[in-house]
């Protein structure tokens, strides 16, 4: 329903941007913004402090502060999406840094970096994302971490990751986000190795930490760019400035922002973390690395959209790579074992979607499908979590199989996010996945369209190829573990019941007319949130819309990605079997391994296209050439200039030591020695 | 008085040669200031010398001279201070036992 949007962007771009002024937020919502924020940083520093005294139940603080900071968003969030008039609130706590003047363009600017905060619909729509996920994660933590002796921990650490994600989507200067943005790149850390003591864990998340390292580079060269370039910290004041810069600066300084987001949401060539990332707890899989933080990269670029839309080139870089993304992950998860490895590699490749979505400049399809994905993927993570309780820890599908009848509410629950990702009508993918597509068809952008298509195929075969190897097919489950599967305890498939709400209705309530008293396609709830906000950027590309026509264009794309992604899980449903039905997994292997080239691409797609391989060449093989070459430099060469200088010194002083004899009558011969020779030599200068 | 400045030249170098091969050879603190007061004459030999065959300089010979006999006196008295307070304390007037300079 593309362009379900397109009639209020057009004009919304004709009020322009004074449509959206920042208020000055009033006490109370001052006091409820920081509560929303506060409450769960004390929850992490308490049960941090004493978590361990708490006994057997240590997640008593941490659910409860979440749930608070989520009721206080979720009644924020409604106020806002509520309404009439679009609002944009702000505050500021107190000034971090007065940096005092710098030059820009040519005028001496006041420098002073604010801490403040922004409140408005594009923050309240990432409230209800964070807080809903975070809370129902939480719970089902309670039942998923039972059995782990420092539970406190866990619980802590995931409290500082509900902080900083606040933080995050609620700051309104870049240093502030880019503190909140190392936040929850620290929580994500601590969380992806919290069983430390395992190898591969702590491997995880030292990747982690390194590959989004190299990103935030950029990103922190990027913001420095924005600072001296416009003379301001704060996000909404930088967009005027930035207008006059050069255009090349412009297209670096975008790009160089659109590099740390990239490494926050895991785009290629930083897509390397992600999959490791799925080391941590399942809880944490479904909250950080796929519903909330990898989404950062996502908000922050539809947050400055305005920048973005001033940098056409970087735009065309962001949605190639995006789309890039998209469908080297998807052909990557079509052969994965690990049913975790899948939802990461699906994580990637909708997330390049989304990057897919913001380079074309549809902006509120990426955000709808962010909301769409992060419920939706939150749903699969916590039922494959559910997936793996059940069978005692195992995660290679190779060894599951006919568990729907076994656990059947996480069967359900899980069919019901599988449909909703592959875009089955009406489910809430289907709204905003179709949204990006019809957009990028729209647009003009008819790579990135078809690529779409293609990657919508793939998801509903991969996703169907899971649902076969985990729930239908033949059990091959070990025997030792078989009679033990059970569906998992209440506070951990009430989470489940909960997140299939919205991935089965909030398409059809936020992605059409149907609640707000327009026409089913052609207007949308969250349109009417979010065009506001993307005004500005819109009237800078100027995008123009198109009346909604459900017999021509539209329709046709619709039924196009339907009938693509119907396609995708009715192969799926052939090779993997669907309910009773009977699996043809011998054809996988025969189809694999029929001729050169399809062994290749299956073996390509099994080894993930060997990027792991590539970086061990290049960062450990001939980086620790370069590396140790600079190290016998320094070792040698620098190190031996300066000890050479010393022991030279020291040597020298040893032999010159001798003539310090202490006899009076040796210094004086030196005297008169040295006098004859002046003598000798006067008189031969004389001459 | 000789009516050629070679001669006392001459003289004043044998002087200055004697009392510099004095303080390097002599052992003994006294003897080795004795050799200094020689080289000191010596030189004030020269001085005089010079003085004596150049009438423009004599004024300003007789003024060094002088001075050079007070500076004498005054390092002889210093010197001798010097020698018995250290005879004092080593029960030695030999030089070459004095190494504590070496430290």
């Amino acid at each position: 329903m593309d362009l379900v949007f397109n009639s209020e962007v057009a004009e919304a771009a004709e009020h322009g941007a004074e449509a959206l002024q920042l208020a000055p937020a009033s006490t109370e919502q001052q006091i409820m913004l920081l509560l929303v924020l506060l409450v769960p940083l004390a929850g992490f520093l308490l049960t941090g402090l004493v978590g361990r005294r708490l006994g057997r139940r240590p997640w008593i603080i941490s659910v409860t502060a979440v749930l608070i900071s989520a009721g206080i968003a979720t009644v924020m969030a409604f106020g806002a999406l509520t309404a009439d008039e679009p609002m944009r609130i702000g505050f500021t706590l107190y000034t971090w840094i007065p940096a005092g003047p710098i030059e820009v363009a040519g005028h001496i600017v006041d420098l002073n970096i604010e801490f403040g905060f922004l409140f408005d619909n594009l923050t309240a729509v990432m409230f209800i994302v964070v807080t809903w996920i975070g809370a129902l994660v939480h719970i089902y933590s309670i039942g998923y971490m039972e059995h782990d002796a420092s539970k406190w921990r866990f619980f802590s650490y995931l409290n500082l990751f509900m902080f900083s994600m606040l933080l995050l989507v609620m700051a309104d200067s870049y240093l502030v986000i880019f503190g909140a943005w190392e936040l929850v790149g620290l929580s994500s850390y601590l969380l992806i190795g919290f069983w430390y003591t395992k190898r591969a864990p702590a491997l995880a998340s030292k990747k982690a930490f390194l590959v989004n390292r190299v990103a935030d580079h950029g990103f922190l060269v990027g913001i420095m760019g924005v600072l001296l370039l416009t003379g301001t910290a704060n996000v909404l004041e930088s967009f005027a400035g930035f207008e006059h810069v050069d255009d090349l600066v412009q297209d670096v300084v975008v790009g160089l922002l659109f590099v740390g987001a990239a490494g926050k949401s895991a785009q290629f060539p930083f897509h390397v973390w992600l999959p490791d990332a799925m080391e941590g707890p399942t809880p944490v899989s479904a909250l950080i690395h796929a519903a909330t933080m990898v989404n950062a990269g996502v908000y922050f670029i539809a947050r400055t959209s305005p920048l973005f839309a001033t940098a056409p080139e970087t735009m065309i870089a962001v949605a190639s790579i995006g789309i890039f993304t998209a469908i080297l992950a998807a052909s990557i998860a079509l052969t994965q074992k690990d049913i975790k490895r899948v939802l990461a590699y699906s994580t990637l490749s909708q997330l390049g979607y989304m990057f897919a979505a913001l380079g074309i400049g549809a902006w509120m399809a990426a955000i709808f499908h962010l909301m769409a994905h992060g419920f939706t993927k939150g749903l699969l993570f916590l039922g494959s979590g559910s997936v793996i309780h059940s069978v005692d820890g195992e995660q290679d599908m190779d060894k599951m199989g006919a568990l729907y009848k076994k656990i059947p509410i996480t069967h359900w629950t899980f069919l019901f996010a599988a449909l909703s990702l592959s875009g089955i009508p009406f489910f809430a993918g289907f709204f905003s996945k179709d949204a990006i597509l019809a957009e990028s068809f729209i647009f003009g952008y008819t790579p990135v369209f078809v690529v779409g298509i293609i990657v919508a195929a793939m998801t509903g075969f991969y996703m169907f190829r899971l649902m076969g190897k985990t729930f239908y097919g033949k059990s091959q489950v070990d025997p030792e573990v078989e009679p033990k599967i059970h569906e998992s305890p209440r506070s951990m498939t009430t989470p489940l019941i909960l997140l299939a709400i919205p991935t089965i209705f909030m398409g059809i309530v936020i992605g059409t007319g149907l609640f707000i008293g327009g026409p089913f396609f052609g207007s949308s709830m969250i349109a009417e949130w979010l065009d506001p906000i993307f005004a500005p950027a819109n009237e800078t590309m100027q995008l123009h819309g198109h009346e909604y026509d459900l017999i021509g264009i539209d329709g046709g794309l619709i039924l196009a990605s339907v009938a693509v992604a119907a396609l995708g899980i009715a192969v799926g449903i052939w090779f993997f079997g669907f309910f009773g039905s009977r699996t043809r997994l011998d054809r996988v292997d025969a189809i694999a391994g029929r001729n050169r080239v399809t062994r290749f691409l299956y073996t390509a797609s099994f080894n993930k296209w060997w990027f792991d391989d590539l970086n061990h060449l290049i960062f450990f093989r001939f980086g620790g050439v370069v590396a140790n070459s600079v190290m016998w430099f320094d070792v040698k060469v620098v190190d031996g200039i300066v000890n050479g200088v010393g022991s030279a010194t020291q040597s020298v002083g040893e032999g010159v030591r001798h003539i310090q004899t202490g006899r009076v009558q040796n210094y004086a011969l030196g005297i008169a020695v040295g006098l004859i020779v002046i003598a000798a030599l006067f008189i031969l200068m004389a001459r | 008085m000789s009516q050629s400045l070679e001669a006392y030249l001459v003289l004043s170098v044998l002087l200055f040669g004697i009392g510099m091969f004095g303080f390097l050879a002599k052992r003994n603190a006294i003897a080795m200031l004795m050799s200094i007061e020689l080289m000191l004459n010596a030189v004030n030999l020269a001085i005089i010398a010079f003085g004596a065959f150049t009438p423009e300089f004599a004024a300003r010979a007789s003024t060094f001279a002088l001075f050079v006999i007070a500076v004498a006196a005054a390092e002889a008295t210093v010197g001798l201070a010097i020698v018995i307070a250290i005879y004092r304390n080593r029960r030695t007037p030999l030089v070459d036992e004095y190494a504590s300079m070496k430290e």
